[in-house]
């Protein structure tokens, strides 16, 4: 029962007022793209045992998406930020790197 | 025999005589009696029967650890199972039934498996049920259920009431013993928002009975003064009757208050707390551990500190004679007491060779007869303890002398009660010292901010001496003042887990772990033996801990005797895993309000009252209800359903279509948008038009269709299917928010914001020209037009749509204006012959004109090309999504199942789900399967069977016959058809 709070609407948010979305930042591959690119877009994702980036909805709030960074391990939350962003921003990610030195997500670290 | 002394008893108020039944029996207790306490003094030792050897047993503790003293509670529909008499206080009129025995308590057929136990080990089932392998589901499985679990399941309704209460505090600490008002206390005069909650109905624990001094006064006293100044703060709020149930993440904990278990009265009966909280101190204290000697479950064995609380909080002494058996000092003070009370101990066994401290000295001078270095062989007695034979702890078990007495008072040290601090990660460690798990203040549970957010406060971190208790407490709410407490100094426990040490197999196989499962020492040693060596394994091998007490006895001495076995240290092997609630908690709290009505709210359309007045039979469609026919005096559904497609198809019928989802969707970028999510071009839509889309997914199956209409340069209207609305809307929300957010689009979902009517066959147009306002003639509003106007004086939109194959309009109406047009066109209609149908003859009108419907046609695997939808799927758009997906080899392939129309030969009707065999046989010999039904009808229409289906390869094979057996036996033969039985000109519905 985690609580989140959504970077919209600025309200805390609690689990069951949001709805998980997966991981974030794909890359979306459309017609054109190679079997193995669209392959990885569509079913292959991260499994980590800590740093993690993923999608919520504040679904029972005010409907909007946004990004959080979290611990799988643990379940402490390094932040939440917006959308409408291609990766993490650069203040999540010094948090993060505060907390946890030398994490590695795909290609970010 | 257990009887009610003639003084004592801090919770009873001898003034205030309760009646109650026990077995049919009346009897009579006290106000502050529990049900346990309340027999016990009517000298009912005998309680209950055990889970598999059915054998007599009686209440071994006085908390909410009991395992044996189990009731049915209540009748019908207050009709409980498995309630601990430990836990239950006694009202008058309540009526208790023991458990688990036939014909009757005292006398049980069921005792025979007791005798057979030596041929009953663990894992029994597991091996001699194995063979031969059909014999598990057809014989042995029903008859082993039948004999097993406690208690009856209820089979009335539950008629009492339930209620959920949401709370948030600062700090919230769970037990109400000294350590819990303490750090209550110290976080209240800091000014925090506090929440105190213990589990029974009273203040103060242990400390009471044990007859310690806080701050130079009794400590219940000092309880006392406690809860009169948490009662004056205002940031303070306190709760009994409730139980910590269960921690989970970020600080979330669900409480479970009995609000009226302990009165006949009104109101909800239990309330689950939902709480949020800062910080969470679990001041939960710690469960006495028995002692494993043989007999240790003869009705008579009690922990220690319940024969101590049993005499000073009720006022009730189990027997005559106690012998004390222990391996630490705090069973001393059980001697001590019962002396006082005047009840006679004959001995006090102490395992440890050289004995106890300052308490021992104390029952020494008080006459008690104390021997070091010596423990119970076996204790004598069957439905009651009448002595026990003694031997040397260090030895084999050889008698050295029988001592006659009625009750064994045993401890074998404390385990603090760590659940709460586990339940959501917290770790423990392995204080060899003080022989007990405790947890680890490192590695506690973490929070949002990466810190722990339990604390442990007084007996639950492994503290036990008073002094050490309150520290502990203060410290763990922030510090403050600590209270002063006398201790009495306390000699060293020693770990004893057998008694004797070299306990005989005879012996072992008598010396219980698991109360209420029945499993014993020599259980455990076995599946060591047979290789079960994880804790986790051993635990469901022998059940051992898997009853409702969840083992809360029963683990550390159980995995103790594993570790011993195994020949590994006691942290090697662990515990098991901590999981919620603490203890059982009802199904009703769970529920709460959310049951009957309220269970789950119902949509209704701005006509449903007109539909409940004109025998709607009703369908659950998503949140809506739906009539799926309207039915006339003395018809059945099928004969109404029939009645509504002929009368449609013949003169007129009416259909509310307000379910329908309606998403508006505007913006110089909608066109674009909008031609991404649907597979076919929507940008090119004139204002004015109409056009059928469908929607797939990223993966490239069909998820939904419906009419979209252009309304005006930037805005197009559409409709999506009744169950699908809130979910389209937000999937389009997810694009627009998280791939295209630079893309200018609004979405609103404005389903419920109009209601619309379907009016629809021959005389629909002139039902619609009577009503006058609008021109809808032909050319005014041609097939797949749409035109803003008004019918009957009320603001319209009319789309000339059809999904019946028949001339047809929806018109759309704000929806306060819905039922007003429904009636008009009532009143219109009736020159035409117009009726209303329901959800069912639209099915049917669309599977005689081959229409898909989403759900029936797709199940999630399936692509529009298999519905033969190519003509929906736009060529020339260089993306959509699910394009992408539809491109690849096993989809973008003629090889699969297609959409046929299915006419059987016979005109039977072919079953729902029914599959088309093949040739030969599958792996597991099975038929092999070419196809399968996907909408099966009698059409009214065409008077014989018709069905869609996917079959294999289907459209190439027109006019070939496949088989569809029916369950049961028996088979259908259908020729594969076009999937259109009515109309395929469509000549009906373009007039």
């Amino acid at each position: 029962m985690l609580i989140l709070s959504c970077p919209n609407c600025g309200e805390l948010k609690d689990e069951t007022e949001l709805s998980a979305g997966g991981e974030a930042h794909l890359t979306r591959f459309g017609p054109g793209s190679s079997d193995s690119d669209f392959e990885g877009y569509l079913f292959n994702r991260e499994n980590p045992k800590g740093v993690h980036f993923e999608r919520w909805r504040c679904s029972s709030g005010c409907g909007k998406w946004f990004h959080a960074a979290r611990c799988t391990a643990t379940n402490e939350v390094f932040g939440t930020y917006s959308a409408q962003v291609t990766e993490p921003p650069q203040e999540i990610r010094d948090v993060v790197s505060a907390k946890r030195p030398g994490w590695t997500w795909r290609d970010l670290s | 025999m257990s009887t009610r002394l003639a003084q004592g008893g801090r919770f009873i108020d001898r003034s205030s005589k309760l009646n109650f039944s026990f077995n049919g029996r009346k009897l009579a207790g006290y106000s502050g009696d529990t049900l346990a306490s309340a027999l016990l003094a009517n000298d009912q030792m005998l309680m209950g029967r055990s889970f598999k050897y059915h054998r007599p047993r009686s209440v071994v503790t006085s908390d909410a650890s009991e395992p044996n003293a189990l009731f049915n509670l209540g009748r019908e529909g207050s009709f409980e199972p498995n309630a601990r008499g430990t836990m239950t206080e006694l009202f008058g009129g309540l009526s208790a039934e023991s458990q688990n025995h036939f014909p009757s308590l005292e006398f049980d057929v069921g005792a025979i498996n007791a005798k057979l136990s030596r041929f009953l080990p663990a894992g029994f089932y597991y091996k001699m049920f194995i063979h031969p392998r059909p014999f598990w589901k057809h014989i042995y499985e029903p008859f082993i259920r039948k004999s097993a679990g406690l208690g009856r399941a209820p089979k009335a309704r539950d008629e009492s009431t339930y209620e959920h209460f949401y709370a948030f505090c600062d700090l919230l600490v769970v037990g109400g013993g000294v350590a819990g008002l303490q750090a209550a206390l110290t976080a209240g005069r800091a000014g925090k928002d506090v929440l105190l909650l213990e589990q029974t109905e009273n203040w103060g624990g242990r400390a009471p009975v044990d007859d310690i001094e806080i701050d130079g006064k009794p400590a219940g006293d000092w309880v006392d003064a406690a809860v009169a100044e948490l009662a004056s703060m205002p940031n303070v709020k306190t709760r009994l009757r409730t139980m910590g149930a269960g921690v989970y993440d970020h600080g979330y904990v669900l409480g479970y208050e009995r609000l009226t278990d302990h009165s006949s009265g009104a109101g909800p009966r239990h309330r689950l707390w939902r709480i949020r909280a800062g910080h969470i101190v679990t001041a939960t204290g710690a469960i006495e551990r028995p002692l494993s000697f043989a007999g240790n479950d003869v009705p008579g064995v009690v922990l220690a500190s319940a024969v101590r609380d049993y005499v000073v909080n009720w006022g009730v002494s189990l027997g005559d004679r106690t012998v004390v058996v222990t391996n630490n000092d705090d069973a001393y003070r059980t001697a001590i007491a019962l002396k006082r009370a005047g009840v006679e101990v004959p001995l006090i066994l102490d395992a440890r060779a050289a004995g106890g401290g300052v308490l021992a000295e104390e029952a020494k001078a008080l006459g008690i007869r104390v021997e070091n270095g010596k423990g119970i062989a076996e204790v004598k007695g069957g439905k009651r303890v009448s002595g026990v034979a003694i031997c040397a702890q260090a030895g084999e078990g050889a008698t050295l002398e029988e001592i006659a007495c009625d009750v064994v008072a045993m401890s074998g040290g404390w385990s603090p009660v760590v659940h709460l601090w586990s339940h959501c990660g917290g770790k423990l460690t392995w204080d060899a010292d003080a022989v007990m798990f405790k947890p680890d203040p490192e590695k506690g549970p973490i929070g949002a901010d990466g810190t722990s957010f339990v604390s442990t406060a007084g007996a639950a971190s492994g503290v036990l001496s008073t002094a050490d208790v309150l520290a502990d407490a203060t410290g763990k709410a922030g510090g403050g003042d600590v209270p002063s407490a006398s201790d009495p100094e306390m000699a060293a426990i020693e770990p004893v887990w057998m008694m004797p040490q070299g306990a005989s197999y005879e012996l072992r196989s008598k010396a219980w772990l698991d109360f209420q499962n029945d499993v014993k020492v020599s259980d455990v040693q076995l599946a060591a033996q047979e290789g079960f060596e994880s804790v986790e394994h051993a635990k469901r091998y022998t059940t051992l801990g898997m009853a409702t007490d969840q083992g809360k006895l029963s683990n550390i001495n159980g995995l103790s005797v594993l570790s011993n076995a195994l020949g590994s240290d006691i942290p090697q092997v662990g515990t098991t895993t901590f999981r919620p609630p603490y203890t059982p908690i009802s199904m009703g709290a769970i529920a709460g309000e959310a049951r009957g009505e309220i269970f789950q709210p119902l949509r209704k359309t701005p006509m449903h009252g007109w539909h409940e007045e004109n025998g709607a039979h009703w369908e659950p469609v998503g949140h809506w209800r739906r009539p799926y026919t309207f039915l006339l005096e003395g018809e059945t559904v099928e004969e109404a359903v029939s009645r509504e497609v002929k009368n449609t198809r013949q003169a007129l019928g009416f259909l509310d279509a307000s379910t329908l989802g309606k998403i508006i969707v505007k913006g110089p970028d909608a066109g674009k948008f909008l031609d991404m999510m649907y597979t076919n071009m929507m940008s090119n839509l004139k204002p004015g038009r109409c056009r059928y889309g469908l929607m797939c997914t990223e993966n490239g199956f069909l998820t939904d269709d419906g009419v979209v209409a252009r309304i005006d340069d930037d805005t197009w209207l559409c409709h999506t299917t009744s169950g699908g609305a809130d979910h389209i809307h937000q999937h389009m929300e997810e694009w627009l928010q998280t791939e295209w957010w630079d893309w200018k689009v609004f979405t609103a979902n404005v389903t419920e914001q109009y209601a619309q009517i379907a009016v629809v066959g021959p005389n629909a147009r002139k039902v619609l020209e009577k009503l006058g306002g609008m021109d809808v003639s032909a050319e005014a509003l041609p097939f797949m037009g749409w035109a803003d106007g008004a019918l009957a004086g009320i603001k319209v939109r009319a789309y000339r749509i059809s999904f019946s194959g028949e001339l047809s309009y929806e018109i759309a109406v704000p929806a306060a204006q819905g039922r007003a047009l429904w009636d008009a066109l009532h009143e219109a209609g009736e020159e035409f012959g117009a009726m209303p149908y329901g959800t069912e003859a639209l099915h049917i009108m669309r599977a005689e004109k081959g229409f898909i419907m989403i759900g029936d046609e797709t199940d999630g695997t399936v692509i529009p090309q298999d519905l033969g939808l190519h003509w929906a799927i736009s060529r020339k758009k260089e993306d959509f999504l699910g394009k992408r997906a539809q491109a690849r080899s096993f989809m973008d392939n003629p090889d699969r199942w297609q959409l046929v129309g299915l006419e059987t030969l016979d005109g039977s009707v072919i079953p729902d789900g029914a599959y088309a065999v093949a040739d030969g046989v599958n792996a597991n010999g099975q038929r092999n399967v070419q196809g399968r039904v996907t909408s099966t009808y009698h059409s009214p229409t065409l008077n014989r069977g018709i069905a869609m289906g996917l079959v294999h390869n289907g459209p190439d094979r027109m006019g070939e016959v496949v088989t569809f057996p029916k369950v049961g036996g028996g088979e259908v033969k259908a020729k594969i058809v076009s999937p259109v039985f009515y109309d395929p000109e469509g000549e009906k519905q373009n007039v």
